[in-house]
């Protein structure tokens, strides 16, 4: 009975479902035309000499990819375009390491440890997370400053370790991935605390600390407002604070928007290729860790 | 018996010492990073403090002076931190619907075991790229794009159309902001919809099925409910990114909030205060405003959505 009743069912969404299918896929290939029209901007304008940008639009690649190159390489207004790829990526890298292994060491003692306090914990990270950055920024310029920091890039990476938002992923995804039988056997077995949290419990959620970990590469990589406040030497900058300055020339005789989109093409590939790289985690992983539910 | 429940309670005793330790690097960064310096900076909000040309002036206590100064109408008789902070929300809720929308029928489609849909590697990765692209980079592809003499201009004008000045209109700026907001946040939002949505139990959407419930009432009826949590944690850090927004509107508008303050936002105004006219006093009372409107609208958001979540709960 409850068969036939399915296979009814089944006949008469036939129609339906291939109607709802095609308009799945013609939404699907709008939204990656949408995705992938700024890229194909990007690498088309990266290839074009100044005054062919100011000219107007060209949908084919010009010839200028080489120059542009060699104007962004050679800027030293900018100091030195690899020296700020670098910088980035070092305060990226320790960023998102330390954001993803101490917020998730945070949720972790959370969910696992029943101590005094630890709803108010919960509920105060929660009540942090709405603040605003750049609400204390003024107090953390004036701190930094006190304690001689500035120009060094302990202030923008240490405040990573405190991720209120990293914390409130990982604690949803303790919730429902990590049984509490696993860590409690670990203890049995005469493991130490920290020593189950590192060998342990780190694997379960190597996927969701794949999909916070791009996230604040991300994050940090494209961070703008923080580092213009704390670095002024020309060797430390980042390249959002690079690409601001060769940007800043574009409406004088300098200006060359050929070098601009040379900078931004450059910021984007390690982006890109840190992102496919993990990528597959926020495919598979970030499914699978929830399916528990 | 009684040997037994001691060395449990002392057991669970000694744990508790362990959660201590595990939360503590979070707490020390945050009390030493983040909140001495918020409550640095309210109180610089009650100092006068600025430089005027070369000469420093002040710090001097001046009470609730910065404040008065902050909600005195200006000549034209608009209260510029109200104007500022109404640009915000605009702007950010044209981007933020769509981004949600977009993100919600995306989540659905990738989740559907009706549906099959081939390829979901590519296209997931694919609508997350946008995210990758700096904000400011982003905002300048957009405003070459719909400059007097871009592309889109030249296609009006190829049409027998009259140029469009998009940036000196109020509603195509603004548009344009908000879009490309939307842009760079809707892969986002999509991956963490898809992770709520994969954690509701599957049952129950082959109940549905068998009961011959329509997609569109499985989407409405158990879907959305059910996805209750994750929405609203998307909605609370669209809103906190929505109050942030500064990148898009700055290089847009060159800093100006052209045209005529219109697509000024309230990190622009403390941006300014702090960077260009080193007015501390004023940055503080900026900074006390934008805490409380992100307090006030975090309370709204939590109390539109808690009862419904339980009646749900209650009826199940």
């Amino acid at each position: 009975m409850a068969k036939e009743r399915m296979d009814f069912i089944d006949k008469g969404n036939k129609t339906t479902l291939f109607v709802s299918r095609l308009v799945s896929y013609i939404f699907l290939i709008f939204v990656t035309i949408l995705s992938l029209f700024s890229f194909y901007l990007l690498i088309i304008n990266s290839t074009r000499s100044n005054a062919q940008l100011q000219a107007g639009f060209e949908v084919l690649p010009k010839e200028h990819f080489f120059d542009n190159l060699v104007t962004a390489w050679n800027d030293t207004s900018i100091f030195f375009l690899p020296q700020g790829m670098l910088n980035s990526f070092i305060v990226a890298a320790a960023t998102c390491i330390l954001t993803t292994y101490f917020s998730a060491m945070t949720a972790y003692g959370v969910c696992v440890y029943d101590f005094k306090g630890r709803n108010f914990v919960h509920k105060f990270i929660i009540l942090i997370m709405m603040i605003p950055t750049q609400v204390g920024a003024l107090g953390f310029v004036k701190l930094v400053n006190e304690l001689g920091l500035a120009n060094t890039y302990w202030p923008l990476i240490i405040p990573a370790i405190a991720a209120p938002s990293t914390y409130f992923y990982m604690k949803q995804y303790i919730d429902s991935t990590l049984p509490l039988e696993i860590v409690e056997a670990a203890r049995v077995d005469g493991s130490n605390e920290f020593r189950t949290y590192n060998f342990i419990c780190v694997p379960i959620l190597k996927p969701a600390l794949a999909v916070q970990m791009i996230f604040a590469f991300v994050a940090s990589w494209n961070n703008f407002f923080t580092p213009a406040l704390i670095l002024d030497k020309k060797e430390l900058y980042t390249l959002p604070i690079m690409l601001s300055i060769v940007r800043s020339r574009i409406n004088s005789q300098a200006g060359d928007m050929g070098e601009v989109y040379m900078i931004i093409l450059l910021a984007i590939i390690p982006v890109v290729v840190v992102y496919l790289f993990l990528s597959k985690f926020i495919i598979g992983g970030v499914t699978l860790g929830s399916v528990k539910g | 018996m009684s040997s037994t429940t001691a060395s449990v309670r002392r057991k669970s005793i000694s744990y508790a010492k362990w959660g201590y330790l595990f939360i503590a690097p979070f707490f020390i960064v945050y009390l030493t990073c983040s909140l001495i310096p918020l409550l640095f900076t309210f109180y610089n909000a009650f100092f006068e403090n600025y430089m005027d040309g070369l000469k420093q002036i002040g710090p001097n206590f001046v009470g609730f002076d910065n404040f008065v100064t902050l909600f005195t109408p200006k000549s034209s008789g608009t209260i510029e931190i109200f104007k500022f902070a109404g640009n915000t929300m605009i702007m950010w809720i044209m981007g933020a619907i769509p981004q949600i929308v977009f993100a919600l029928l995306l989540a659905v489609i990738f989740t559907s075991e009706r549906m099959k849909i081939k390829g979901q590697g590519f296209f997931k990765t694919v609508i997350y790229m946008p995210n990758l692209i700096m904000a400011s980079a982003f905002s300048m592809l957009f405003f070459t794009l719909f400059s007097n003499v871009g592309p889109i201009n030249q296609i009006i004008q190829a049409a027998g159309g009259q140029v469009f000045e998009f940036f000196n209109n109020v509603w195509s700026a603004r548009t344009i902001i908000a879009f490309i907001n939307f842009l760079m946040w809707f892969g986002n939002t999509t991956i963490l919809l898809m992770a709520g949505i994969m954690g509701i139990d599957q049952s129950l959407f082959e109940a549905a099925a068998i009961d011959g419930a329509k997609s569109s009432q499985v989407f409405f009826k158990i879907t959305i409910p059910l996805l209750m949590p994750i929405i609203v944690f998307v909605v609370i850090t669209a809103l906190i990114g929505g109050l942030q927004m500064f990148d898009v509107p700055q290089i847009i508008s060159s800093g100006k909030g052209t045209p005529n303050n219109t697509t000024k936002t309230l990190v622009m105004q403390l941006n300014a205060y702090i960077g260009t006219s080193k007015n501390y006093g004023m940055a503080g009372a900026v900074s006390i405003m934008l805490f409380i409107i992100t307090g006030v609208l975090s309370f709204i958001v939590f109390r539109f959505t808690e009862p419904k979540k339980e009646k749900k709960g209650g009826k199940k």
